[in-house]
């Protein structure tokens, strides 16, 4: 995928640069944000990756040109601020997800990459997830993995939805935090794998092979082992 | 200059208000009494004159003309004697001491006011009182009283209040200015140590004259601020010094695992233990660095304009859910017991994060030490209306905190002894606090008996969207 990454730290950004291209993206850099936005306007970017603080044109002002011009390529907001507060402004002013600074990498390409296939897929919600011989039914609220039924609680259904719509992709503790229980605050215990080994045991233990998998240093994420 | 100085202090002004008041009072009695004074003394010589007309027309009516002129005659040649007069019923003055009359006096009958003259007088015509009587064969008889002596008394009177007044305005600026002196100087002694204060030696405080009187109680009240501001910089310096080290330690750390890895490491897995190390310890500091944040924006009231009325109960149930595995791995049986309506208007993220620090403590540490009852492995958390507000409530059945550490705990980064062992910033309980501040609510540390209970109290929401409402509605609880 093609990323564009607006960010007047040169240093910052060749590390960011260095790191999607390794993950096997495009990644280019501009440090201002006219320039950020002349490049995200005339050239056809997956995601954007703005500052918030940058010379010539503030971040979030180039967020609302872009939108002005109906230009709806997803954009992640990275920022030192990081409060509360902060997020609701940069997601008002147009961005899609909020990073703040500093960041994991790991957790930015797992957002970046969550924003773009979104963004391909379509606004339309999926009812029905499959993913090996686990279904998800929206609608019936029902899960079945080879046919059995697994009961779930009502929030660990909406984890493994949350799960099974990023199938293939990592999900990361945070943002498991942000759209599972819409909180964006940092639990210093980590409660998020207590509630996956939980998960885990409800439709993994006792099936072949082993769907939820963690991935080390970075999060989650349910996938076809057998691939 | 100084004494300009004295003049512009407002108690020299008072003093001359005062001043100024007691003249116009003392000018007020002294022409009342003269008045007075006047008016008894012209009645009493109206008398005098109606005695003497009657005992004259008396010796008249015995023997005649001639006997009233020998009367008349014997009666002015006694010094300080009054105004006798007899005439011709034509007008010609046949006996007394009158010289110079006004015209047409005598054609006057009753009591008269007028200028006369005495043989011999020179210095001008005198003011007198008389009365006209016709005698019976038409002579015409005059008696009068000097007023002069009205006219001294009047000018004594006015001696007086002009000496009265002199000695008034000298005593009383003199007095003022003393007075003022007096004030100046404690307020100067005031002034002074104020300045040093301002100039930064907060040590000092205002001197206090001991009289008890209103210049003292505002000196014992400035001290009493200027304690409090001393308490609240010892504070924050104590913060400071506690922000230095509990960040300086990671970055001590940090830095030192980094040198040695660069001194010793030899094979790649070395460094990438180190580096691996290195990530975690400046995890950790993003971590404190973010709670100090966070304290600090809910501190100076940062994110009022981002609130919204939320259910207080839910956010329990959510973060009472989301702690629930956790505890339940470690053995601790969480419930959750949250009413329904229980509206807050505030910041759902700042309250659910505080009910999570919350809860986090009481699973680290309100655990039970060693076997214990079944009772002591529970944590309740709980969310209720109370009169006006919602208290949501964390309580463990583990060691508790003793009473003289409750409140320390609250400051940023303390730790207790036993906790230091385990991971944790020591910042917690001071958002937790930070939180409840921000909302107009409080929180406190009881005892559970055993363990421990903290209790965040926050005003509920007023029915009708009215921030005028609201704020009065939260005001007592602040000053209480």
């Amino acid at each position: 995928m093609r990323i564009l990454v607006v960010e007047d730290d040169t240093e910052a950004a060749n590390y960011m640069v260095k790191a999607f291209r390794e993950a096997g993206h495009v990644a280019d850099h501009v440090g201002d944000g006219i320039e950020g936005y002349a490049r995200a306007r005339d050239e056809n970017y997956d995601v954007l990756i703005v500052d918030r603080m940058l010379p010539k044109l503030d971040g979030l002002s180039l967020i609302g040109s872009l939108r002005a011009q109906n230009i709806q390529t997803p954009v992640l907001i990275l920022s030192a601020l990081g409060q509360v507060d902060d997020r609701v402004k940069g997601l008002r002013a147009g961005g899609d997800d909020y990073l703040a600074k500093p960041y994991a990498f790991s957790e930015l390409l797992a957002r970046v990459e969550v924003l773009a296939r979104r963004n391909r897929a379509g606004a339309g919600e999926e009812t029905f997830y499959r993913v090996n011989g686990l279904e998800l039914d929206r609608l019936a609220h029902k899960l079945t993995r080879d046919g059995k039924d697994i009961p779930l609680q009502p929030r660990e259904f909406r984890l493994l939805e949350y799960l099974m719509k990023h199938a293939g992709q990592v999900v990361t503790r945070t943002m498991l935090l942000e759209n599972v229980w819409d909180y964006h605050f940092d639990p210093q215990t980590n409660v998020i794998d207590v509630h996956i080994s939980r998960l885990r045991a409800k439709i993994d233990k006792g099936f072949d092979p082993p769907l939820l998998q963690t991935i080390r240093g970075a999060g989650y994420m349910i996938r076809d082992g057998s691939r | 200059m100084a004494l300009g100085k004295l003049f512009r202090t407002t108690a020299f002004k008072i003093s001359i208000a005062y001043l100024v008041i007691s003249a116009v009072g003392a000018g007020l009695v002294l022409g009342t009494i003269g008045w007075n004074m006047k008016h008894v003394i012209e009645d009493q010589i109206s008398q005098t004159i109606d005695t003497n007309i009657a005992g004259l027309s008396e010796q008249y009516a015995l023997g005649g003309i001639r006997r009233l002129v020998n009367i008349i005659h014997r009666r002015t040649r006694r010094p300080g004697a009054g105004l006798y007069l007899v005439t011709t019923p034509a007008g010609e003055p046949i006996a007394g001491n009158v010289v110079s009359l006004p015209p047409d006096i005598l054609s006057h009958s009753g009591q008269i006011e007028m200028a006369y003259a005495m043989p011999g007088d020179t210095g001008g015509k005198h003011r007198a009182l008389a009365r006209i009587f016709v005698l019976d064969g038409g002579f015409r008889l005059l008696v009068g009283h000097d007023l002069e002596e009205g006219a001294r008394l009047r000018a004594i009177l006015q001696d007086a209040l002009l000496t009265s007044l002199f000695w008034l305005v000298v005593v009383g600026t003199l007095g003022g200015l003393w007075v003022a002196r007096r004030v100046l100087n404690r307020v100067d002694a005031i002034n002074a140590n104020a300045r040093a204060i301002v100039a930064g030696d907060l040590s000092k405080r205002l001197p206090l004259a001991g009289t008890g009187d209103e210049l003292d109680r505002l000196v014992q009240n400035f001290n009493g601020m200027l304690d409090r501001i001393s308490i609240l910089m010892a504070g924050l310096k104590d913060v400071s010094d506690n922000i230095a080290h509990d960040l300086k330690t990671p970055l001590t750390r940090l830095r030192g695992g980094v040198e040695q890895a660069l001194r010793t490491a030899k094979t790649p897995e070395d460094y990438r233990g180190a580096l691996e190390k290195a990530l975690d310890e400046s995890e950790r500091l993003i971590q404190i660095f973010d709670a100090l944040l966070s304290i600090a924006r809910a501190e100076a009231g940062a994110g009022r304009e981002g609130m919204t009325d939320f259910d207080a109960g839910s956010v329990a149930r959510d973060v009472g859910e989301l702690y629930e595995p956790l505890a339940e791995e470690r053995g601790i049986a969480l419930t959750i017991s949250a009413g329904t309506g229980l509206t807050l208007h505030g910041s759902r993220e700042l309250v659910g994060q505080a009910i999570a620090n919350l809860a986090d403590n009481a699973l680290k540490y309100g655990a039970p030490e060693g076997a214990a009852s079944a009772a002591a492995g529970t944590v309740e958390i709980s969310a209720r209306r109370s009169c006006g507000f919602i208290e949501i409530s964390v309580a463990d059945h583990g060691p508790g905190i003793a009473e003289e550490d409750r409140m320390r705990v609250l400051d940023r980064f303390v730790r207790l002894e036993n906790a230091r062992s385990r991971p944790g910033s020591g910042l917690g309980l001071s958002l937790a606090m930070a939180v409840a501040r921000l909302h107009n609510g409080s929180l406190h540390l009881e005892d559970n008996k055993p363990g421990l209970r903290v209790v965040i109290r926050l005003p509920a929401a007023p029915r009708r969207r009215d921030a005028e409402v609201s704020l009065a509605q939260t005001k007592p609880d602040k000053a209480a």
